[in-house]
């Protein structure tokens, strides 16, 4: 939050130390420096994200198989690749898996994450410690975490079906992984408890810096606690809130690891993402032209979300003028 | 590292390879390695593996002067690092690949036929000429193979008073016999990836199921057998999310009385005490028929290369590496079948335990020979299949109709 906040003026006074135009090689002279100094970071720019971005999108207008790896040659083919995976049932269940994983996701992990949040803004015994033991679901590898929870889900033998057993709300074992009613459900429920952490620890910052006379104030106007939460905890989280948020749709979107080792996209198809089809394309049935085109749909979605994010924060500097 | 070679060498060739060592230096990665060493891509990058993979190199390589150097990465990486170290023009001498994978490597015409090379590939098996060859030439070749068998728990089989089910119908019957407490009679890996369907074509291909024509009418009864196994309690629900190992946990853990593994497993069954294990043939619909299971492993392939002194070197490690004798040790170490039927047979003779694989190799079949390239994408098609009948989405007649249609259109 702080940095947008300090950034926000930066531009501003730059922008108008520049304007006044006394004409002539001065100005231009220092137009020159400014791309002088920019020049490196597109360079960068071009040559890490602009170049393979430019290369996947040609890529899958080619028939990109192993043999272009021997001989360079990767012939166009048209639209061949898009429709090819368009007309994969494959394709449109994954879309329609990929919502739902990322929104269930989402909204878990950023309700849970703010609850606690706000929880432990209050200074308490012990809170520094049970802070400290959330965060371990971000420390442990992705793949570690779902092999773990394969085991605890598992249908007859889960810690999660015994506990369930033992206060007697389930009868029978419910099939977490093995159903494919079930199996996004719980992708989603393990995805919530990882993304849990980062929640928590940037909304948690973001409460930090919300000046406490503000709180102090509402109290003595005699707001009640969601009165306060919602006319001064929210508007004032709201920079952090757009940033978790992103964050977490970016890397929910785009998800593999975790359902590779949990489900394999499995059962029957039932927990394939866009993330799982692009590898199963690309890397198991060595098709690189349509793995490239799943991974495009990809870019555009996550662009899209990156341009509302933008259009989001320059509202926020305008109005902070 | 190089001083040994640059003493045999006169001064000037000595002074150029140095400075072709400093230019490799600077360059980084992408550089040819000394005339004298054969570079192996594999899949060996546990320890022990590693260990004893050098140990058989270096017996092959050191008595004609050469040396060998191995690069280890992930068995699911080895696909793809190969790929970009070709488009780099820096693939190892030997490539050793999944045998899966050998069709797709083949097709892109960078691989030697290894008749070109002169290794010699006379007197293996059928199963392993087949699992090396693409489009009628052999571009890879086997130490050993693997294959899939039934493995059963001898104290639970006696007490339901079973012998080792030889059809599917006393499959069922001494599966249901043995299900009962937190124990199923039977277990097997069906989930969507290599594992599920490694597992699944010894039924689908015994039955006379066809990869090539997936709707031929005969692939359904494997599966309604599948199906029948976990709907009447006999197998667990969870088998659409087991691997192969999750499978042998199983076992181990005494859950399961009978199960379908490989000879992999062997050392972890080995070295537990809990439950008393024997091998025998995988169940077949009639009795009196041969089980067609598929047969797994890795091939050794050599990449094309401009120089063609190091193809040769290549050849001629991998002609050492297949002696008779040499291929029994291999075997014996990993607990695969060699591949030369005679050292098949004195590895029958000298594992008892493990006969039945031996035998199993000699009727095995491999997943490439009919669809080559295409295998992948038939693969996944018969994954969706056995996933969506088990999970009760389809019926067995609709599942692989779907999946013909699928593994059609897919390519």
């Amino acid at each position: 939050m702080s940095t947008f906040a300090s950034t926000a003026p930066a531009t501003k006074t730059s922008g108008s130390s520049a304007a006044p135009a006394r004409a002539g090689s001065g100005t231009r002279r220092r137009g020159l420096l400014r791309w002088l100094f920019v020049a490196p970071a597109l360079a960068y720019m071009a040559l890490f994200f602009g170049y393979p971005l430019v290369r996947n999108i040609v890529m899958s207008f080619q028939h990109y198989t192993p043999k272009t790896y021997f001989t360079g040659e990767a012939p166009f083919n048209g639209l061949d690749n898009w429709r090819a995976v368009f007309s994969n049932e494959l394709f449109a269940g994954s879309l329609w898996h990929t919502a739902l994983f990322t929104a269930g996701s989402l909204l878990g992990q950023f309700t849970i994450g703010l609850a606690l949040a706000v929880f432990f803004s209050r200074r308490f015994r012990l809170s520094g410690l049970v802070r400290a033991i959330l965060l371990l679901p971000w420390l442990v590898p992705m793949v570690v975490s779902a092999v773990v929870w394969r085991r605890i889900l598992d249908q007859d033998h889960g810690m999660l079906n015994s506990a369930l057993h033992a206060v007697g709300l389930t009868e029978g074992g419910v099939p977490w992984l093995s159903s494919p009613g079930v199996a996004l459900l719980s992708a989603i429920m393990v995805n919530i408890w990882i993304g849990i952490p980062f929640n928590m620890v940037i909304l948690y910052g973001g409460l930090q810096e919300i000046p406490r006379e503000l709180y102090e104030a509402s109290s003595l106007d005699g707001a009640s606690p969601w009165r306060t939460f919602r006319s001064i905890t929210l508007p004032l989280l709201r920079p952090v809130v757009t940033v978790v948020l992103v964050l977490g749709f970016m890397s929910t979107v785009k998800i593999l690891d975790l359902i590779l080792a949990l489900t394999s996209g499995g059962p029957a198809d039932s927990t394939q993402t866009l993330g799982t089809v692009t590898y199963q394309l690309s890397f198991l049935q060595l098709d690189f032209g349509q793995g490239a085109v799943v991974g495009n749909v990809l870019i555009l979605i996550s662009a899209v979300f990156a341009v509302l994010y933008l259009r989001a924060n320059r509202a926020d500097f305008g109005k902070g003028q | 590292m190089h001083s040994r070679a640059e003493r045999r060498l006169p001064p000037a060739t000595a002074a150029g390879l140095a400075i072709a060592t400093a230019a490799l230096g600077l360059t980084g990665c992408a550089a040819t390695p000394a005339a004298d060493t054969v570079t192996v891509l594999n899949s060996a990058t546990d320890t022990a593996e590693h260990t004893a993979n050098q140990k058989f190199f270096d017996r092959c390589a050191k008595p004609i002067g050469l040396k060998v150097e191995q690069i280890s990465v992930p068995a699911d990486q080895v696909a793809s690092k190969a790929l970009r170290m070709a488009s780099s023009k820096s693939l190892t001498d030997i490539l050793e690949l999944d045998g899966s994978e050998l069709p797709q490597f083949a097709g892109t015409e960078g691989l030697r036929p290894l008749k070109d090379v002169g290794v010699d590939t006379s007197g293996f098996s059928g199963s392993a000429t087949s699992l090396g060859s693409y489009d009628g030439t052999q571009y890879g070749i086997a130490r050993s193979v693997n294959s899939l068998a039934l493995i059963y728990n001898t104290k639970l089989l006696k007490a339901a008073g079973v012998t080792p089910p030889t059809t599917w119908a006393e499959l069922k019957t001494a599966a249901k016999k043995m299900t009962h407490g937190s124990t199923y009679g039977m277990a097997f890996s069906a989930s969507p990836n290599a594992d599920g369907v490694y597992q699944f074509l010894p039924f689908f291909w015994s039955g006379g199921g066809d990869e090539a024509k997936l709707d031929n009418g005969k692939g359904e009864a494997a599966l309604q057998l599948w199906k029948d196994l976990v709907s009447d309690g006999s197998a667990s629900k969870s088998v659409v999310n087991w691997n192969q190992q999750d499978v042998n946990d199983q076992f181990v853990a005494g859950r399961a009385a009978m199960m379908i593994n490989g000879p992999w497993q062997v050392p972890v069954l080995g070295a537990q005490k809990k439950v008393d294990w024997a091998v025998a043939r995988i169940p077949v619909p009639e009795a009196g028929q041969d089980a067609i299971p598929p047969i797994g492993g890795t091939v050794m392939a050599v990449p094309k290369n401009e120089d063609r002194s190091r193809e040769k070197n290549a050849g001629k490690i991998l002609n050492c590496l297949n002696s008779q004798k040499n291929q029994l040790k291999w075997g014996e170490s990993v607990n695969n079948v060699p591949t030369r039927a005679a050292a098949a047979r004195a590895y029958a003779e000298q594992n008892p335990k493990l006969a039945a694989f031996a035998d199993l190799v000699t009727t095995a079949r491999s997943r490439t020979a009919e669809v080559g390239t295409r295998w992948p994408v038939v693969g996944d098609a018969l994954a969706g299949a056995f996933q969506s009948v088990l999970t009760g989405r389809t019926s067995p007649e609709q599942a692989l109709h779907r999946a013909q249609q699928q593994a059609s259109t897919g390519k």
